[in-house]
Parts: structure tokens; sequence; C-alpha cells
């Protein structure tokens, strides 16, 4: 702690040799003995401003920091769900302990271990493809030609989940007595990609399939539209940029190596430290949709597993067990918040650049 | 003189069209099969002869309508379509007013504890509480909802779904790239907050907002999970929550062995999908062009 000296307080005056009080110090003094007083006056002086605050504040009270409460849930008994979460019976931590080591174990750690590998496998396959995309977009010169492109690989960005999920459904469906396979299967089953079994079995049904289809209709869904961003930082490089390499005798490679790589690296490295933040928040709507009961081995990952223990899946989904399903995702989005936390430090270290 | 083009860059040339036109029409095709799906006949579909247009042999190309009129003689298809307009408006206008003035406060830099609001709003990016607890908050304010007099459980989902943080930040970075001698010169004029706010701040930055916008009605339109799990009148479900019923209704192997129309089952879970598509190509070209720079304004914030 610094040391305060009288002197800090006075200032010389040459003039009259005295000493006299520091003006600053003053007006430092005053507001730090009004301090409340003066956020007070500047609300009041600002009260149109807090006002406007206020809708904000509520939403997110309301519908996002509300169910944080409802979380101590977890920690609680669960056997009368109608008392408010404050006046329920502690139990401690056997919720967690359930989960982690007891018979819950096997299937959380296999949900877990499903969120990361589809947000893995998403992250090596669909990471690179926008970017490639945006180079490409970048040779084409004619602008009514690009834009054509873009609104086509943008396009699937905007049908919903729903449809999405549909439109996969119908074209990988198997076969019955009175409808054939998906044209999808059919046309896979004669490139030789998938076997008979695998026809027979039904694509959509079969868990070694999920993983593929997750992530090809992820990309097909946003890979598009993901290039904007990359597109965007190419397209903001100056053309003397270009003319200075060949110049220098620089090839397409050449370029691409040395002038276009860095330009993006930016945008590049928030995105990837984004995506690895994100690891363990992966749609459940998605999930949800394409999953099937037979290809739970792959495709379970913890929301959906909360899904179905918290008996919001609606009759025949087995006995509802709200606690533990609070605490799997619990500890999946605790685990999920610190990389986001980590992915940011680390990009304001590398770059500077802030996320948040 | 015109500089040749060098073997490598016309390489990477030819590779850049040809992956692109692919990459199009492999996310094209997969529309054209469910219009063409959607107007073929019976034959066509179970022997999987639509390749690329409404057909019944394979060859001659035919319009089979009937799919399209079950659909719109199917009075809880246009209940469900209206329901979807209805959250897509009330809801965007909600998020919107809601997200423009709270951006709006935290871009003012005099706006107190402005580190402690920011810190809320992000921290909801960060950590979500998940599904069941959500769920439960949902009930409950639906309980409340219903002791208020609002038996209709769209305006929940109107009220509590679909609001951002992402949204929020975008804005916020637009309006802090506001100049804002533009704002001084707006208040020496005599205009108050609200002011400032609708005849400086919305029109300069338009096509953030037009972005955010877009965002908001894409996610109203196409929202199924919580207008699923909290809409329990059938009159009251949205199209996204008809049309997943619908799909798992007629591809029930045991719905199917009672078909007798003249077109397939499958044509009407196509035709739905084209009739919920439509409205999104048709606004979509006009707001494509906003979103690259909207987008880019906020997404990064140095």
């Amino acid at each position: 702690m610094k040391k305060t000296m009288a002197g800090d307080f006075l200032i010389y005056d040459k003039s009259s040799n005295t000493y006299r009080a520091d003006p600053e110090q003053i007006v430092r003094d005053d507001v730090e003995k009004h301090y409340w007083l003066n956020v007070v006056r500047s609300i009041l002086k600002d009260w149109r401003l807090y006002l406007m605050l206020i809708p904000m504040i509520l939403v997110f009270l309301f519908w996002r920091y509300f169910p944080m409460y409802e979380l101590l849930a977890s920690f609680k008994s669960t056997a009368n769900m109608q008392t408010p979460v404050s006046e329920r019976e502690f139990i401690g931590f056997s919720a967690f302990t359930k989960i982690i080591a007891g018979d819950m174990a096997p299937r959380f750690w296999r949900a877990l271990r499903n969120t990361f590998l589809l947000s893995f496998y998403g992250l090596c396959f669909g990471f690179p493809m926008p970017i490639i995309l945006a180079l490409f977009f970048n040779e084409i010169k004619s602008n009514f030609l690009r834009s054509i492109y873009q609104v086509l690989t943008y396009l699937p960005k905007f049908v919903s989940t729903v449809i999405m999920t549909s439109i996969v459904t119908m074209l990988l469906k198997q076969g019955g007595l009175t409808f054939d396979d998906g044209i999808l299967v059919k046309a896979l089953h004669s490139m030789g990609v998938i076997g008979k079994e695998a026809v027979e079995t039904g694509m959509l049904r079969n868990p070694d399939f999920f993983r593929s289809i997750y992530q090809i209709s992820g990309i097909w869904e946003g890979a598009g539209y993901d290039s904007i961003v990359y597109f965007a930082a190419i397209i903001a490089i100056s053309p003397t940029s270009y003319e200075a390499a060949q110049i220098d005798g620089a090839g397409k490679m050449a370029q691409m190596r040395y002038v276009v790589i860095p330009s993006i690296l930016s945008t590049l490295v928030i995105m990837l430290i984004t995506r690895i933040g994100s690891l363990l928040q992966i749609g459940y709507e998605k999930v949800i949709l394409l999953s099937h009961e037979t290809t739970k081995s792959t495709a379970e990952v913890v929301s959906t597993m909360a899904y179905e223990l918290g008996g919001m899946g609606g009759e025949g989904s087995g006995a509802s067990v709200p606690g533990i399903a609070m605490a799997a995702e619990m500890m999946n989005n605790v685990v999920g918040m610190l990389l986001v936390i980590g992915a940011n430090t680390i990009a304001k270290k590398a770059s500077n650049v802030s996320l948040y | 003189m015109k500089r040749k083009l060098e073997i490598s860059e016309l390489i990477f040339k030819i590779i850049s069209y040809t992956f692109l036109t692919i990459f199009a029409l492999l996310c094209l095709y997969p529309f054209i099969y469910v219009i063409s799906a959607a107007l073929s006949s019976y034959d066509a579909i179970t022997y999987s002869r639509v390749v690329l247009w409404p057909t019944d042999n394979g060859k001659d190309v035919v319009f089979i309508t009937e799919a399209f009129k079950e659909m719109f003689t199917n009075d809880q298809f246009w209940t469900s379509y209206t329901n979807t307009l209805f959250l897509t408006i009330y809801g965007t206008v909600f998020s919107l007013l809601v997200a423009i003035l709270g951006a709006y406060a935290l871009s003012k830099k005099r706006l107190l504890f402005r580190r402690f609001f920011n810190f809320f709003l992000v921290f909801t990016m960060w950590f979500s509480a998940g599904l069941v607890p959500q769920y439960q908050n949902y009930i409950k304010t639906g309980h409340v909802f219903a002791k208020m007099g609002i038996t209709d459980e769209k305006w929940l989902i109107v009220i509590a779904m679909g609001m951002a943080a992402m949204n929020i930040i975008l804005l916020r970075n637009a309006f802090e790239g506001v100049p804002s001698d533009i704002e001084e010169a707006a208040i020496v004029d005599g205009a108050t907050e609200f002011q400032v706010l609708t005849k400086v701040f919305i029109p300069m930055s338009k096509s953030t907002i037009a972005t955010v916008t877009l965002f908001f009605a894409i996610s109203r339109w196409n929202g199924y999970f919580w207008a699923n799990q909290m809409i329990s009148k059938e009159y009251s479900k949205p199209l996204q929550v008809f049309i997943k019923n619908k799909v798992a209704e007629y591809t029930d192997p045991d719905f199917l062995s009672f078909w007798t129309e003249s077109y397939h089952p499958d044509s009407v879970v196509y035709a739905l999908i084209v009739c919920s598509i439509i409205p999104i190509l048709v606004i979509y070209p006009f707001i494509q062009k906003y979103f690259a720079k909207g987008t880019n304004v906020g997404g990064v914030k140095e």
C-alpha cells in the first residue's frame, strides 16, 4: 500500500510562498465521500437509460438466471417436486456420485464422450470447409456469378432443424412393402459406399452411421453461411498486396501462403478458439430429431440424456429422475464454461482480441 | 498489356469453379428433389423414379397436385401456419424491442455499472442451466400466466424464448460505432434520449438491425423444441411441430398399409416441407445482402 504524505494533498504556491489544498483532490475527496449520492444523482439524470435496460434485465433474469437457481434442486430431495426448491430436503452430492461412479455412471460417461466426439469431429471436418469455400469464392471475379454461388450455399442455413432432419429422414429412409429405400441410400449403395446389410438395417437406425450423418448434414447446413466471416476478411485485402506479391514472382500458391492466409489468420484463430470453447455445447434439437432408440450408443449426448431422465420426453421415456438429469447437465455445462473462459483468455493473450 | 494467366492460377481457378459448382448443386439438390417428389405420382416414389423433375414413369414431366390439395384442405395446417406467423411477428417485435433498448443503454459509456450489466449478459452465453431446470421454470411461469388469465400458451413462447445475448452484443457494438459527434449534435438540437435512439442510432446501424431482425425472425419461424415442449393445446401448435408430427405419422409403416390415395404419402410430407420453406425463400434474397455487412461489423470486438 502506498504511503500517504501530507504533501500529496497540498500544492506549493510560489507567489505567496504558502501551501494550499489541491483543488483536484478536493473533488476526489468529495466524489469518494458522496459516492452513492453521486450514483443516485447520475441515475436520476439518466433515468431513461436505466429504464431502457429494465426489459432486457427482466428477460434474462426470468429465463436465464432463474433456471440456474433451479439447479440447486440437484442437491436436494426430489420426493416432492411441487414445493419450492428452498424448502426441499438437502441430500448433498448423492446425484453427482451416482452419475460419476454410481449406477448412472456408464451412461453419463458415454453421453459425455459422445458430446465431445460429435463436437470434435465437427471441428475436424466442419471447421476447414468454410475457409476452403471462402478461398474459392475469392477466385470468382464475376460478382453476379459469385452471388449466385453464395445464395445457393447460404440457403440451407435458413431451413429449420425440423425440415432439415425431415429431408435427411426421407432421403435415408429404409424401404418397405409400399415404398423403396430413400434415394440417397440407393445412390450410396450403388456407389459402393455402404454395404448390403447397412441398407437392410436402415442407415438412421444404425449407430455406426449417426456421426457421419450428423457431420455431413451439419456441413451441408452451415459451411456456406460460416464462410461469410472468412470471405469478409479476404475481400478486405488490398489488391496492391497481390500485385506486390506478383511482381516479386509469387505464383498462386505463394500468394495464398504469404498474402491470403496471414490476412485471415486472426479471424481463423478467433473462430477456432470459439469452436474449441463450445466443444461441450451441442445443439440438442438436431440430436433429438435425428437419433433413434437404436442409435443411442453413439447419439446420446448429455443434454438428450437429461431430456429423457428429466421426464421431458413424454410417456414411455422411463422413470423421471430430474435430480440426476440436472446434475449431469450441470457438470457438462460447468466444464463447457471453463472451456469457453479458457479459450477466451488464450484469444486475449494470443491476439489481443477478446470475444466478449 | 494484359497479364498472362499463369498455369498455377489457371489450375486453381478450375478447381475452385468445379468445387463450388458441385457444392452449390449439393446445397440445392435436396430442395429440387423435395419439390419434384411432392408433385410426383404414387408409382414414381414407390419405385424411386424421381430424380430431378416431377414425374410418373421417370421420363415425362407431370404435376400431381393432390398432395398439396390435401395439405391445403387440412384445417390444422392453416391453424399451425397462422400460429407460426403469430409467433414470428410478435416474437420478433418483442425480442427486437428488448434487444435494441438494452443494447442502446449498454453502448453508452456513461452508464454506471456497465461492466456488471455486460457480464450479466455474457455470462448467459458461457453457462446455461440446462434443459430440465429451464423446463421446470417455464412450467412455473406457465402457471403464473394462467393465473393472470393468459391461457394462450403462445404468449409464453413469445415472451420467454428467442432472446440471445449474442444478438444484443451485435447491436451494442453497432451502436458503439456511431460517432459521438452526431449524437452530441442531436442533443444540442434538443433531441431527447428516445429521439436520439430512433432518429440517429437506429438509422445509422440499419444493416446490423436488419441482420439481427433476420436472426430473430428465423429462429422464431424455425423454433421447434420449446414450442413442442410447452404448447399442449392442439390449436396453438406452430408449423414446425405440425410438420414433425406429420412426418412421424406418414412414415409409420402401419399407417402406410392402409393407404388408398393416388399419390404417395411421402408427397404430403414433401409438400409440407415446400410450404414451410417458401416464405423464407421469398424473403431471403432481399435480406441476403445485409448480413455479410451486419455480422462483420459486430462479429468480433477488438
